[in-house]
């Protein structure tokens, strides 16, 4: 039978691979209402927990009485720290190398700290239950300002780790400091200090905010009487590290826990790390033998789960009067709440930090970290970054531009002097990353033509005169930020999580007719891994996306991963997925070379098949391939057509971008229009462009509600205002502007697919262009910085700071 | 309490139930009828990811209680598709224009799209996004969900697909 | 998130709803659209033990004129009052105040009664209703009477409302044709309460201010009646020195919360800012 022969580009085509918008495979569920979350979980005898949480921000608990509660029906049982104390489960272990409380024993140490955990028939026996539980406290002085924790008379917060002055990162030096972390060269910056013709000094705060995705924390534990075995299906951004972390604490063996992440609605960091409500949850289950759900309110989970950012840095800058930067030095004051329970790898305290050098060639330089207690919720985690990535790129952009202010230079050309260079890669920056790759004045440039930067400034001026002269109560303003993000944590040689080196890991099995089934130990919540993964498996594997299934998320069936977090899951599981799909095309190589009777030398790849070298038309597809796997393999070959990858990363990515951004801020309000966004990312190789243009929108997006209204705040008695999304700012899409997005394409050179990531490189570049923006639109009447976040009213307080209300 | 009987129809269908005064309508509809689509992401009725529709409006279903909707005509998510079972065409331009990520915000945003281009069939872009302005998304940023309800404003006006994609 | 426990009651006639309230005393509580009351219930912050749910009473629907009046009924949801042909024409101060409250669900559930009656100092209408110089029908068991809006708020969640009362219908003086109005709320996005707003409504003859009355929502714990600050304007082009002396005027009367919006010192400011907006918009609607 004849047929039409399909040319080269129409093989490529239908294998929808690497570089396509391929329509997401999640969606069809998604969009019919038919996705899988934790709370449409019902399992037969299902029971509910809720917590009783403390009012205070610092208080001893000096008696829980919960007769009332227990007496109401439906109740069938309400843990306290007692309960949980024999079982050692009233503390549970951070990634940090810090403890948490699970259930404040003796001392609670931020307002809506979990007291007790009730275990009722219904939800809303278990809610009115949570009202009956009576506890008496005796208030306690509150430290809500970091600088304040350490004072000679503040007051002793974890009283659990007092004596210790040896914590988890070394020495600390008083019982309200966690630890002291630096990096760099200490003397040869201070030398550059002293030299320096110029130099800046800016505290540079980063507001305390909440990764606040749509869907809160919750899990279902279900343990198994008979068979001892422990089901929990929960929010998991990494899985599998719930269940060794579970094993270790509950003492089940491993293989008798299985963890399920089932879809995700959103994740953004706060669904790293365990929490209390899993554990007691847990712990419920094996109490009553019955499938316990949990489920947090988003008052609860604004309140208690991790935090982000709560950074302050005291940056300086030393330059040449012509503008090139010499030296770097950063002080950090890390509040990480009541207890560190920062979800970063274990030898990091502060993340990474250290990327602070950015996008410019410093020669020298030197970040240090404190990190302290205070009376709030403990954490942080990344939220849509790397570990404290937004936090070292908003320090460092900002610090930039006010260089360039007291230097008069245009922010845009100060950056061009100190770029790193495209031929200094792999770049060794003084604060000890080697960058991969980097074409940074490309992608400047390319954004300054775009958007006509040149003009912009004049129209800029031509604005100013206008204000000055009354003719307007608008400022314009223009921001510029280029950031350097390092992502894909990581190689084993410094990346772990609770001593598990950061690789991650694929897993492929062909079936005999073509088929695929594919898992990952990432897990995705929002950025469609089960349509890119099967992408790069198109491409390596010359069968059509559409023939490949790919499963994150239940960890009996998925290879070991470390999760989905830091933009990881691209540079390092994607590679993994590459490395394993290159196994079995070279196993796929010697099987086709048998039935085509010629050496494995002799036959060539060609996009969905092998084909003999020289004779095209004799050729063996990769789904004759699959069948022959199966029932005629070379003699000494296994059958079958599957391969294993865990892939231990030889170093993080570095993706860039360049942002510029302009703003119309109405002075008589505060009031910040956004005039226009344009945002270039440049993340190596581009798997899916539709997905990426879909990231940087949510991550611009992420960043704008961070740099103009999102802020966790806690008043002077420790109570936290606003933990609601009546006051937490989350943009409708009458506020959301409209994104440009735009791209170069610089190949990672060590990643098997030239991938880099780019999930969150939208909110680490987006925050200090927004940031920017603001800061240039009053600086030509004296201001040099403007603290985030700026809404409303803290922007018209700089205008009336000024003189500019009459 | 003393548990009230109510009655409605959901998605075509008649409904019967005994349900407590206090139950509130987005957990009837997810624990009493199975209908998992519409979701909770907020208890202060800003988040819009419970909307449904009832009798002709766009409600937020956690702000209601299951006994006020008594007699009413509901439709949620589930109830959106084609009656010959295929994709309405705002479920195939969320997937087309890619207005969704992590698929959470999803069947409150289609529900309540759906009743937006009854409202106004040809809306223009700022008129979409003030008719979403009750659905927050965290994951899209609005942009691709703006044109997902322009592709199936078009579509319904009986623009082909194609061109509606652009 | 879960609310506690209540005895739900539907009555049908005002009367029947007026004798439940009578009876249930104290523990009972009206519902209208609920988009007060309920989040307040889930938060536990409210817990009454039993809901008179008005939404069954037809009576209390309906838009339509009286003589010179309008009347609309409480039951009146913002969503009816932004589609109504007839407050279009007459009074589209109503229009653009309901645009500017909460969002599309809220509005097509949220009544012009709940938001005028609850004395919530972040709602909208009030203040409008002080502006127009409405009148709130409202029957109890002690019969039916008329309170004017300029009366009615007494504090933060209180208001001349006796126990066990309900506003039935509101009535408000139909302004003449060609008046200018505006309702201009500043907010920190969609859906939020006003960290200030203005309403004026406003005649010219001749190019001068021959009547002006002016409201002002959420800069103090009632709504405001700027009477002082609209005096200012009679007999004025609305120049720049007559409309500074209003603000002056607006901004004294105000005492606004310190909150998540900004410190009361700042929306006392934009309440001026407001005012000032609101007057220019209103003039430029005046025929």
């Amino acid at each position: 039978m004849n047929e039409i022969t399909p040319t080269s580009a129409e093989r490529a085509e239908r294998l929808q691979g690497l570089g396509c918008k391929r329509k997401r495979v999640e969606d069809i569920r998604f969009v019919q209402g038919k996705g899988n979350y934790v709370d449409d979980l019902r399992l037969p005898g299902m029971i509910f927990g809720d917590f009783v949480r403390s009012p205070y921000g610092h208080a001893r608990i000096k008696k829980i009485d919960a007769t009332k509660a227990k007496a109401v029906p439906g109740v069938i049982a309400i843990l306290t720290a007692a309960d949980l104390k024999p079982l050692s489960l009233h503390y549970m272990p951070t990634l940090a190398g810090d403890v948490q409380a699970v259930l404040a024993e003796e001392k609670v140490l931020f307002q809506n700290q979990e007291v007790a955990f009730v275990i009722a028939e219904t939800r809303e026996a278990a809610a009115d239950a949570v009202e009956l539980v009576e506890v008496e406290y005796e208030s306690l002085p509150v430290i809500v300002d970091p600088f304040k924790s350490m004072a000679a008379d503040a007051p002793v917060l974890r009283e659990d780790i007092k004596d210790k002055t040896d914590g988890a990162h070394g020495k600390r030096k008083h019982y309200n400091h966690i630890f002291e972390w630096d990096v760099g060269d200490r003397e040869g910056t201070d030398v550059a200090f002293k030299k320096a013709e110029v130099t800046i000094k800016e505290l540079i705060s980063y507001q305390r905010v909440h990764p606040c995705p749509l869907e809160t924390c919750q899990c279902v534990a279900s343990f198994d009487k008979i068979k001892g075995e422990l089901t929990v299906w929960g929010t998991f951004q990494a899985p599998h590290v719930i269940r060794t972390v579970a094993s270790l604490i509950s003492k089940i063996p491993e293989h008798k826990i299985h963890v399920i992440a089932p879809d995700i609605g959103g994740g953004f960091g706060n669904k790293v790390g365990a929490y209390p409500g899993y554990i007691c949850s847990v712990v419920a289950s094996i109490v009553t033998g019955r499938p316990v759900k949990w489920v947090e309110d988003r008052i609860e989970n604004l309140s208690s789960t991790a935090f982000a950012r709560d950074y302050h840095m005291t940056t300086e800058i030393a330059a040449t009067k012509d503008g090139r930067v010499t030296g770097l030095r950063v002080h950090v004051l890390a509040d990480h709440g009541a207890f560190d329970a920062c979800a970063d790898p274990t030898k990091w305290p502060a993340g990474f930090v250290n990327i602070v050098t950015g996008s410019y060639d410093f020669p020298v330089a030197h970040i240090g970290v404190d990190g302290v207690y205070t009376n709030k919720a403990p954490g942080g985690v990344a939220y849509r970054c790397s570990f404290r990535v937004t936090e070292a790129a908003y320090c460092i952009e900002r610090a930039m531009d006010i260089l360039a202010q007291k230097l008069g230079m245009d922010p845009a050309e100060l950056r061009m002097k100190n770029f790193i260079r495209r031929e200094q890669f792999p770049y060794q920056s003084a604060l000890g990353w080697e960058y991969d790759s980097g074409d940074y004045h490309t992608a400047m440039k390319k954004a300054m033509d775009t958007v006509g930067y040149t003009k912009l400034r004049e129209e800029q001026k031509d604005r100013q005169a206008a204000f000055k002269r009354g003719e307007t109560r608008e400022l314009m303003g223009i921001g510029v930020a280029f950031f350097t993000e390092i992502v894909g944590a990581g190689p084993s040689r410094n990346c772990d999580i609770l001593g598990i080196a950061m690789f991650d890991s694929c897993e492929i099995r062909i079936h005999p007719t073509g088929a695929v089934i594919a898992r990952m130990g990432t897990k995705s919540q929002g950025q469609g891994h089960e349509t890119t993964y099967a992408q790069i498996l198109a491409t390596e594997l010359g069968i059509p996306a559409d023939d490949i299934a790919v499963e994150e998320g239940n960890t009996d069936t998925a290879p070991y991963g470390l999760g989905t977090y830091g933009s990881r899951s691209t540079p390092v599981a994607g590679a993994a997925t590459a490395m394993a799909a290159r196994k079995i095309r070279a196993k796929a190589q010697m099987i086709a070379a048998h039935l085509l009777e010629v050496s494995e030398y002799d036959v060539e790849w060609d996009i969905d098949r092998f084909r003999v070298k020289g004779i095209p038309e004799r050729f063996k597809t990769m789904k004759e391939i699959a069948w022959a796997a199966y029932n005629r393999v070379p003699p000494g070959m296994e059958p079958g057509l599957e391969a294993v990858n865990y892939y231990d990363p030889p170093n993080m990515t570095f993706p860039f971008g360049a942002y510029i951004c302009i703003v119309d801020v109405d002075v008589d309000t505060g009031q910040t229009k956004v005039r226009r966004f344009y945002a270039l990312d440049d993340c190596g190789t581009r798997i899916n462009p539709m997905i990426i243009e879909g990231q940087v929108h949510g991550g611009l997006t992420e960043a704008f509600a961070i740099a103009m209204g999102q802020e966790i705040r806690y008043d002077e008695t420790g109570n936290i205002t606003g933990p609601s999304l009546m006051d937490y700012f989350l943009p409708t899409a009458v506020e959301t502007p409209k994104w440009e997005t735009d791209w170069t394409t610089t190949p990672s050179p060590h990643h098997p697919i030239g991938a880099k990531g780019v999930g969150e490189s939208p909110n680490v570049g987006g925050v200090p262009c927004f940031a920017n923006a603001v800061n240039d639109a009053f600086k030509f009447l004296g201001s040099t910085h403007i603290s985030m976040p700026h809404d409303n009213w803290r922007t018209w307080t700089v205008a009336e700071k000024l003189g500019l209300h009459g | 309490m003393a548990k009230t009987q109510i009655a409605m129809k959901v998605n075509g269908k008649a409904v019967e139930a005994l349900v407590e005064p206090r139950t509130l309508l987005i957990h009837f509809l997810r624990e009493e009828l199975s209908l998992t689509g519409p979701h909770i992401g907020c208890e202060t009725s800003h988040c819009g990811a419970c909307t449904v529709d009832l009798n002709g409006k766009s409600v937020k279903s956690c702000t209601m209680f299951a006994v006020q909707a008594n007699g009413a005509d509901i439709l949620t998510i589930e109830g959106i598709a084609n009656a010959d079972g295929s994709l309405h065409a705002l479920q195939e331009g969320f997937r087309e224009m890619h207005g969704l990520q992590c698929g959470f915000c999803t069947p409150g945003m289609i529900t309540r799209a759906h009743r937006l281009l009854q409202e106004i069939p040809n809306p223009s872009e700022q008129e979409i996004r003030e008719g979403i302005a009750g659905n927050l998304c965290r994951c899209t940023g609005y942009q691709n969900i703006v044109k997902a309800i322009q592709y199936a404003a078009a579509k319904l006006s009986g623009v082909p697909a194609k061109e509606a994609a652009e | 998130m879960i609310p506690g426990a209540f005895a739900y009651h539907r009555p049908k006639s005002v009367a029947e709803a007026v004798g439940m309230l009578a009876d249930l005393g104290d523990d009972a509580r009206a519902l209208a659209g609920g988009h007060s009351l309920i989040p307040m219930m889930k938060l536990r912050l409210a817990k009454p033990e039993h809901l008179v749910d008005l939404a069954g009473i037809s009576e209390l629907n309906g838009v339509r004129t009286e003589g010179g009046d309008i009347v609309i009924g409480s039951m009146t949801t913002q969503n009816e009052l932004l589609r109504s042909d007839l407050l279009a024409a007459k009074l589209p101060i109503l229009r653009e105040t309901s645009l500017v409250i909460a969002d599309p669900q809220v509005r097509n559930v949220g009544t012009l009664g709940g938001n005028v009656a609850n004395g919530d100092p972040g709602n909208d209408m009030p203040a409008v209703m002080m502006c127009l110089g409405a009148t709130y029908h409202v029957a109890g068991k002690g019969g039916e009477r008329r309170i004017a809006a300029r009366d009615f708020y007494q504090g933060a969640y209180f208001t001349a409302l006796e126990a066990g009362e309900i506003v039935t219908s509101i009535r408000i003086p139909a302004p003449p044709a060609g008046h200018g109005y505006a309702y201009e709320k500043l907010k920190r996005k969609v859906g939020d309460y006003a960290t200030a707003a203005a309403a004026a409504v406003l005649t010219l003859n001749k190019g001068a201010v021959n009547y002006c009355s002016i409201g002002l929502t959420n800069v103090a714990e009632t709504p405001l009646w700027a009477e002082a600050a609209a005096k200012h304007l009679i007999g004025t082009t609305l120049d720049g020195g007559s409309v500074k002396k209003a603000v002056a005027a607006a901004e004294a009367i105000t005492a606004p919360a310190s909150d998540n919006r900004g410190p009361a010192a700042y929306r006392t400011k934009m309440a001026g800012v407001m005012l000032t907006r609101a007057l220019a918009r209103a003039k430029t609607r005046a025929a």
